[in-house]
């Protein structure tokens, strides 16, 4: 008979509570530990049983109970620890004894609020709706009226132009005997020619020393080998010193944003850099967490984060919502652009990155008549995270696709759609469909655009999802060494190997993207705009995106 | 794909040779329709240079409307020309078929051309629209010394039709095209050749970027950029964008619509600016297929194509009269006795042009940076 005590377990959550149930065999476990000992959660601990055994010996049937003492493992209830079903016990396990199932009716919401915080992690949107970019498709295929091209064998120029262009009529163009020449007197915007899908802001501090380093190892090889020209942007935080003064920053676009994090080594730096960079990023927001600003929390900051960054060890940073001197976008945005690129003697391309948002447009017009304004780079709500509240990146936040294409025609309707480019960032690969996101993007009329989660998937096996899986990128916990400042995590990570995925998804996507773009006879210029070879079978997306609806 | 016919000479000729020689190209277009552009008339227009032509097709009512406009405005009619309609089988009279040259009125008889140009422009914009709708009036060109007749039928019917076999019109300039109607319902303001103050083009093949080009166009502020029934109609407008509205001398055409890879600037003089334009002017660079055969403001002729055009067009003849021809059976049909081993196929890098006084061809070659003469 148990005490009235342990029959009352009000103040306890079941297991059903949980978004991720273990299932665990005991006939298959060798009770070797080593789940318990890798989980990142400590959801699972070593537990011990009594038993209540039927036995029968001898050559007769004859049944007895033995009650006994048995070991395994338990699922533990508490909130601190759910299991987040990244299933590295699975993983370690050597006898397939052990994996978490998602439990489609868990309350977790219910829970994760415990002493008044309210839920923070990293990852991103947790939505398994299909996105509109995986709805939109490619239909004008050119056919007998003209040839389609070979994507194997005609020549390609899958390239796109970071920065501002003149307007036409404004070029210093000098006619002399039917010879142009140019006026060099006039400020002439720098514009750097790149890959179209480039790798969005992680910072060096949310991801790994190996994860970055694997990363920047790809995009080298890519510029220098493969003749892909990926860049990559730093995110907040700086970047380590060496790569700072090495000929590799002009792959790189540097991220200042709203604690500045890293920018007293950048600055320090200039005067002893090899090369400029491919571009300065000015961060005002980000899509997964609208309004919200950066964080980079205590656990991630050792000892080679808090260098670089300048700030002491195992501190919270948080990067304010907004800039300090944003008082207005006149004087504030513009003051920052011009001194951007004043520090950089007006040779790099500065242009800001601001999340999805209904008054995108307001923004953009303003940088359509900044002289100095390069791009403007919008991060819509599929957009990931390394540490956000849950309702930041849950509930806010615009989708890119409408975003993107009301801020296209707005260019359009002033003539300015090539003078400013605009680069799309936030859910550009959610489900795989990198090229192809990629490609409706840019035939919306997005110059470019950006991916993070994708990367983090493909080239380091993310383990995240949409159904809240994992995501403890904002605790230095990541299973895969990805988004951790913890040794003896990121050591699981070989930097080679992430180099040598970047490498084969960017070559992946070039080819995927002539395969797009053969079919539609498309190969000298990228076909920005060309909402003509677009469809999609909803019509509510047709007319928004104003684009032909197919069914 | 259309079949495209021009023919300059220092001589007048009729566009039935135009005709004839599309009649030989014609495995190839569907008969869906011809388009005319008479350039530097002679015959009854030879004493009218400086009078602008309207050119187009009304019904009863538009015809009233339009002589109403015409008057309010103070253009007086100088010159009529009816075609004599010879009615063949499938092809029906629509009304009024006219050209018509004006005087200009009175204050604007001494004004400069730019304000000359806007007023023919303007003119032309409100006709249309005045007969948009209900198709009442249709008008192709309103330009000094040059007439557009167009109609939806096989060419040499429609030739025909107009009489043109008579010999009621002559000039030193002639495009023709055969129309294979490929995207868009047969309109008749879709039929190539296109004009814009001055400048004509017709092209063959489809333009793949023809919308972020529109949008381009259209969002330059120009009131004449207008329409678009056609792709077609885009390779018109950027030369006159190019021309009219940047001032670059003719053979920057090639690099506006076809730029040079960054590796190919090498060994151009003008490296700089090209590289420049081709980044400002991005929106413009066609995606092919496409040969497009112009005429400039002042009446060269040219011909370019793209690096995608499999069969180029062909450029032949001798000095006096050249045929710039989308198909070589077409030369051979307009100047038989040439010197075959003179005709030019401009390749992907070459602009071919010819002066209005027909004398010799010239050849930009945009990677070497280089004009050479075939004469």
């Amino acid at each position: 008979m148990e005490s009235k005590e342990r029959l009352d377990v009000n103040g306890q959550l079941t297991l059903k509570e949980l978004p991720y149930i273990i299932s665990w065999d005991a006939a298959k476990c060798t009770r070797c530990g080593q789940c318990t000992a890798v989980c990142p959660q400590k959801a699972i601990e070593p537990a011990v049983f009594v038993q209540r055994l039927v036995t029968s010996d001898g050559s007769l049937p004859l049944p007895q109970t033995v009650r006994q003492v048995g070991h395994g493992i338990r699922q533990v209830t508490d909130i601190e620890r759910y299991c987040v079903g990244c299933g590295v016990c699975s993983q370690v396990c050597p006898n397939d004894a052990i994996f978490p199932e998602y439990n489609e009716a868990h309350k977790f919401a219910f829970h994760k609020n415990q002493k008044g915080v309210p839920y923070k992690r990293g990852g991103r949107r947790n939505s398994t709706e299909i996105s509109t970019l995986d709805q939109l498709k490619f239909t004008r295929i050119s056919m007998l009226t003209d040839p389609a091209l070979d994507a194997g064998r005609h020549e390609f120029h899958i390239r796109t132009l970071l920065g501002r262009n003149l307007d036409p009529e404004a070029m210093p163009i000098i006619v002399k005997d039917d010879t142009l020449g140019l006026d060099e007197t006039v400020f002439i915007p720098p514009v750097r020619e790149i890959f179209p899908i480039r790798i969005g802001g992680m910072s060096f501090g949310a991801l790994s020393p190996h994860m970055w380093e694997g990363l920047a190892m790809g995009v080298a090889y890519l510029n220098e080998v493969e003749n892909i020209p990926v860049v990559m942007c730093t995110g907040e935080g700086g970047m380590p010193p060496r790569l700072l003064r090495s000929r590799f920053l002009k792959y790189f676009i540097l991220q200042i944003a709203s604690g500045y994090f890293g920018w007293d080594e950048i600055i320090h730096a200039i005067p002893e850099m090899q090369e400029d960079p491919a571009a300065i990023e000015i961060k005002y927001g980000q899509g997964a967490k609208p309004g919200d600003g950066g964080l980079l929390m205590a656990f991630k900051v050792l000892d080679l984060i808090a260098k670089v960054r300048g700030v002491p060890t195992k501190v919270d940073l948080a990067s304010p919502p907004t800039h300090q001197t944003k008082y207005s976008i006149e004087e504030a945005v513009a003051k920052m652009i011009t001194s951007m690129s004043m520090a950089f003697g007006f040779r790099v391309p500065v242009y800001p990155k601001i999340s999805g948002t209904k008054t995108a447009t307001a923004v953009l017009n303003n940088l359509a008549r900044n002289p100095f304004a390069a791009a403007l780079t919008i991060d819509g709500e599929d957009g990931g995270t390394g540490a956000a509240y849950n309702v930041s990146v849950d509930k806010m936040g615009h989708p890119i696709a409408s975003n993107l294409r009301d801020c296209y025609l707005n260019l359009v309707k002033i003539g300015k759609q090539n003078v400013l480019p605009l680069f799309a960032a936030g859910g550009v690969g959610k489900t795989g469909s990198l090229a192809a996101n990629a490609a409706a993007m840019i035939m919306l009329g997005a110059s470019g655009v950006d991916c993070g989660k994708y990367i983090m998937q493909a080239a380091a096996g993310c383990l995240g999802d949409e159904r809240n899986r994992c995501n403890l990128c904002n605790v230095g916990r990541c299973p895969r060494g990805i988004t951790t400042q913890n040794p003896l995590l990121y050591r699981r990570l070989d930097p080679d190997k992430v180099a040598e995925r970047v490498v084969d998804v960017f070559k992946a996507a070039d080819t995927e993207l002539k395969k797009i773009f053969a079919p539609m006879g498309r190969s000298t210029q990228l076909p920005i705009g060309m909402s003509d070879g677009l469809s999609v079978s909803n019509r509510d997306i047709a007319e928004r995106l104003d684009i032909s609806y197919a069914c | 794909m259309c079949r495209l016919s021009a023919i300059i000479s220092d001589s007048y000729f009729s566009p039935m040779e135009n005709i004839m020689a599309l009649e030989t190209m014609k495995e190839g277009h569907d008969g869906s329709g011809l388009g005319l552009v008479l350039r530097d008339l002679g015959g009854e227009f030879e004493d009218l240079k400086e009078f602008p032509i309207l050119s187009g097709i009304c019904t009863e009512k538009g015809l009233k409307t339009m002589d109403e406009y015409m008057v309010s405005i103070g253009f007086k009619t100088k010159h009529l020309w009816d075609p004599k309609i010879k009615e063949q089988k499938g092809l029906k009279s629509r009304g009024f078929y006219f050209v018509r040259a004006y005087e200009y009125p009175d204050w604007a008889k001494e004004a400069g051309q730019k304000v000359k140009n806007d007023l023919l422009l303007k003119t032309r914009l409100e006709l249309r629209e005045m007969g948009l709708e209900d198709e009442s009036i249709i008008i192709f060109s309103f330009w000094p010394d040059l007439i557009t007749l167009k109609e939806v039928g096989d060419p040499l019917e429609v030739g025909l039709f107009f009489g043109l076999d008579d010999n009621p019109l002559v000039a030193k300039n002639i495009f023709a095209q055969g129309r294979q109607n490929t995207n868009y319902a047969i309109n008749l303001y879709a039929c190539h050749p296109f004009f814009i103050e001055g400048y004509t083009t017709m092209t063959n093949g489809e333009n793949t970027a023809f919308v972020p080009i529109r949008e381009f166009l259209t969002s330059r502020g120009f009131p004449g950029y207008v329409g678009y029934r056609s792709d077609s109609e885009v390779f018109c407008h950027i030369l006159h964008y190019m021309r009219y509205q940047l001032n670059l001398p003719l053979h920057y055409y090639k690099d506006v619509i076809t730029p040079l890879f960054d590796r190919e600037m090498e060994s151009r003089t003008d490296k700089k600016a090209i590289s420049l334009m081709k980044k400002c002017l991005r929106p413009l660079t066609i995606d092919g297929p496409n040969c497009v055969i112009g005429t400039d403001i002042d009446g060269t002729v040219f011909m370019v194509q793209d690096a995608k055009k499999l069969r180029p067009g062909a450029v032949g003849g001798a000095p006096g009269k050249y045929a710039l021809m989308s198909e070589l059976c077409g030369v051979d049909a307009v100047v038989p006795d040439r010197d075959r081993s003179k005709d030019v196929f401009p390749m992907k890098y070459d602009m071919a042009m010819i002066a209005k006084d027909a004398k010799e061809i010239k050849i930009w070659n945009q990677k070497n940076g280089s004009m050479s003469t075939v004469n």
